[in-house]
């Protein structure tokens, strides 16, 4: 099986390769790449995203053809996409950080800046925080109610449709910090960076 | 619920673990690669990386450590010391560091956490601010505390935030080292000044500090170094203690 992280420069995505090559060992091969027919041809695809909604959508759309083959991999084939911290927000139709930028426009939503109640509540929204599961979702196999996550983010996806949430978490109001529409995954937070319940995320993923 | 965090930081020094004794008196003890995954495992929230000598030393060894302990940890690891540039910073990220600290060159060059928060997002971008009490305000003091900018640090710190750090990471330099505690008016002074976190640091002797660091100090996070790394304290008996003083920890 092969596994594609998608490098569109898009800043650090060290510790995500380091995390995914750590659990999948030698059982399945971790491809870092932004060659289209690579990710076209792989089984499974990982989108990150650090910084800003704008220039993770500008670096996206940097790469020619790159959003064609995800939009063919996530939406036509419905092959499975996990998008971890910024790779989850541009599942929405939009986004207000910096600017008003488009994104994919897979699942139905906004992000926008958390309301962090004149100052009540710092921003960014950094470190561990406890996930409330919503629904079953596959990448929750084995990883219990209440389960610490890491954060780092100040923007929070607001989908239209609720039953795509997974987990919420509690900072300031409900945060949306997992999604599964069928085959499209998401996690607000940072798995590759959540110690042992990040890595069996990761697990779950990889083993879908 | 948001947790307090506990960071564990390592004094690098040629790629060996080191903590002074307000910056001088170094003594060595141990591998950083091994210490951090030690940390990690006993539930450390984030581990810390300075390079306290980098400023005027040969510095790639610290590549080489952050690089193998990004393999072997998965929290947060946070790298400073002797950051100069975004070039810097760029090389520390791409080795596998999650999050950079700058000192020095915040002070010289205001430009360069500008210019790293919007290529790399404020969320790696934390700025170290090392402050000595001077009469009734705090100075910025700057190259591993041996100069004074005589810059206020509370509109320091104001400023950094403007600039685009994610965090700040606030060492009392009359503290560092003394195991007396934090000191916690600059802590809470600074905290109530800006809207991004403030990791406390400099000065923790025991863990009734790390209470007060939170609690009167108003610090997201509670940095040390000498009480884990000698053995004082372990990370979990520090997270049962805040536990039971009310502290929402990770356990």
């Amino acid at each position: 099986m092969n596994v594609t992280i998608v490098d569109y420069k898009s800043g650090n995505i060290s510790s995500v390769i380091n995390s995914f090559e750590e659990v999948a060992k030698d059982k399945v091969n971790i491809e870092v790449t932004s060659d289209l027919n690579k990710i076209k041809s792989s089984d499974k695809v990982v989108l990150p995203g650090q910084g800003s909604f704008k220039s993770c959508v500008e670096a996206l759309n940097n790469i020619n053809g790159l959003k064609d083959i995800l939009n063919e991999f996530a939406i036509t084939n419905k092959k499975p996409l996990l998008g971890i911290c910024v790779g989850l927000q541009m599942f929405a139709d939009i986004g207000y950080e910096e600017t008003e930028t488009k994104g994919l426009g897979w699942i139905a939503g906004k992000v926008s800046k958390i309301d962090n109640q004149n100052g009540k509540f710092k921003l960014p929204h950094i470190g561990w925080n406890q996930i409330n599961i919503v629904k079953d979702s596959k990448i929750f196999k084995d990883i219990k109610e209440n389960s610490h996550m890491y954060f780092v983010h100040s923007y929070e996806f607001i989908p239209e449709d609720k039953n795509v949430i997974s987990a919420t978490t509690d900072y300031s109001s409900n945060i949306v910090c997992s999604v599964e529409k069928e085959n499209i995954f998401g996690t607000q937070f940072h798995p590759e960076k959540s110690d042992k319940m990040g890595l069996k995320i990761i697990d779950n993923f990889i083993n879908l | 619920m948001l947790k307090n965090r506990i960071i564990p930081c390592l004094d690098v020094k040629n790629g060996r673990v080191v903590k002074g004794i307000n910056f001088v008196d170094l003594k060595d003890a141990g591998d950083p690669v091994e210490q951090a995954k030690i940390y990690s495992d006993g539930g450390a929230d984030e581990i810390c990386f300075l390079d306290i000598t980098a400023s005027n030393e040969n510095r790639d060894t610290i590549y080489d450590v952050v690089e193998k302990t990004s393999k072997k940890c998965f929290v947060p690891l946070t790298v400073g010391g002797g950051v100069r540039s975004v070039d810097d910073i760029n090389k520390l990220l791409s080795c596998g560091a999650d999050k950079v600290s700058i000192n020095t060159a915040a002070v010289e060059n205001s430009k360069v956490v500008v210019d790293s928060s919007k290529k790399f997002g404020s969320q790696c971008i934390v700025v170290a601010i090392d402050a000595k009490k001077n009469e009734d305000k705090w100075e910025v003091f700057t190259h591993g505390g041996r100069n004074n900018s005589g810059i206020d640090a509370l509109e320091y710190a104001e400023q950094m935030e403007k600039n685009g750090a994610g965090e700040l990471l606030v060492t009392s330099m009359d503290r560092d080292g003394t195991q007396v505690g934090y000191d916690i008016d600059l802590m809470s002074k600074i905290s109530s000044k800006v809207n991004i976190p403030v990791i406390a640091s400099g000065g923790v002797g025991n863990l009734d500090h790390m209470v007060d660091g939170i609690k009167l100090g108003k610090a997201s996070a509670v940095l040390a170094a000498s009480i884990f790394h000698y053995g004082k304290y372990s990370v979990k008996e520090a997270k049962d203690y805040l536990d039971s003083k009310g502290i929402p920890v990770r356990i």
